[in-house]
């Protein structure tokens, strides 16, 4: 009976330090690969359609060069998305050319943030928009996808990409302030009764790690959008300095 | 406990450490992609986003 006892403490034992090793460590390996697979399977859907409307177009056979590779124009504004609906891939070639995680509406965790990865902040502008793109993840557990916000340097491309192409913000800065900063998220961060003046991206990610005490919020400014037809832009593939 | 297990599996010692770790790969992918994730979801806060 003592054995039994003993066996069934021990078997506790284990599994609660197996869930502490899945917390720290197994669990982000799980959902950090899915994540990467999920936005890559993402993306190729999005060419993939892209090129079959092309084919699907007379005229675009007709003229069939792509434009030129660093060609930009007038960013497409999405309209909102629905929750947990999967509209747009950040790339940060800063944290390797394998980082891309699909960005989805809403920031709840059951709907969006867990199971997903990055969550839009409904209300707050679209990619490419005049005001704040206003996003946020996990630093910690679930395939933490901000996790590195803090490594990025200024001046690092941010890529969102969307069925329509590609968003170049450059990173700006990092702030930490209190979970109740709403104000980071306003169309000019930080500055209230200010209509917007430039596009912005926000990202909010919980500081420091494991804690709810304080909030990390990087800032990037927009640069420039990519049509699907000009191609990945240079700011995705070529690198980081 | 785990001396009964062992007496409940049948067959020959090999087979017996074959079903063996059968069995835990299964608890272990239980636990890794069901009962872990549904405690840290229900259990463990984590806040991200301000509001």
């Amino acid at each position: 009976m003592v054995g039994i006892l003993g066996e069934i403490l021990i078997t506790l034992g284990v599994v609660t330090l197996l869930f502490v090793a899945w917390q720290l460590w197994i669990g982000d390996v799980i959902y950090g690969a899915e994540r990467a697979a999920q936005a890559e399977q993402q993306s190729e859907i999005w060419q993939e359609e892209y090129e079959e409307q092309v084919q699907a177009t007379p005229q675009a056979t007709e003229t069939p060069t792509p434009a030129p590779a660093d060609s930009t124009a007038d960013p497409v504004i999405l309209a909102q998305p629905a929750d947990a609906q999967i509209f747009g891939i950040m790339w940060i070639p800063r944290l390797g050319p394998d980082y891309h995680v699909n960005i989805a509406g809403g920031v709840t965790r059951a709907r969006t943030l867990d199971p997903i990865g990055i969550g839009h902040y409904p209300g707050t502008q679209m990619p490419g928009e005049m005001g704040n793109f206003a996003v946020a993840a996990h630093r910690t557990t679930w395939g933490k996808p901000f996790n590195r916000i803090a490594e990025i340097h200024v001046g690092d491309a941010i890529v969102v990409e969307t069925p329509d192409g590609w968003y170049t913000y450059r990173f700006r800065s990092l702030e930490y302030v209190r979970p109740s900063a709403v104000e980071v998220i306003l169309p000019v961060p930080q500055e209230v009764g200010v209509s917007a003046n430039d596009r912005y991206l926000t990202m909010t990610s919980c500081s420091p790690m494991y804690s709810l005490a304080e909030r990390i919020v990087g800032y990037s400014a927009f640069e420039s959008f990519t049509p699907r037809s000009a191609g990945a832009p240079a700011s995705l593939t070529g690198g980081v300095a | 406990m785990y001396a009964g297990l062992w007496r409940l599996l049948p067959g020959p010692w090999w087979l017996r450490v074959l079903l063996l770790v059968i069995l835990a790969a299964a608890v272990l992918y239980g636990l890794f992609f069901h009962v872990f994730p549904w405690v840290s979801a229900t259990f463990l806060p984590q806040e991200v986003t301000v509001e």
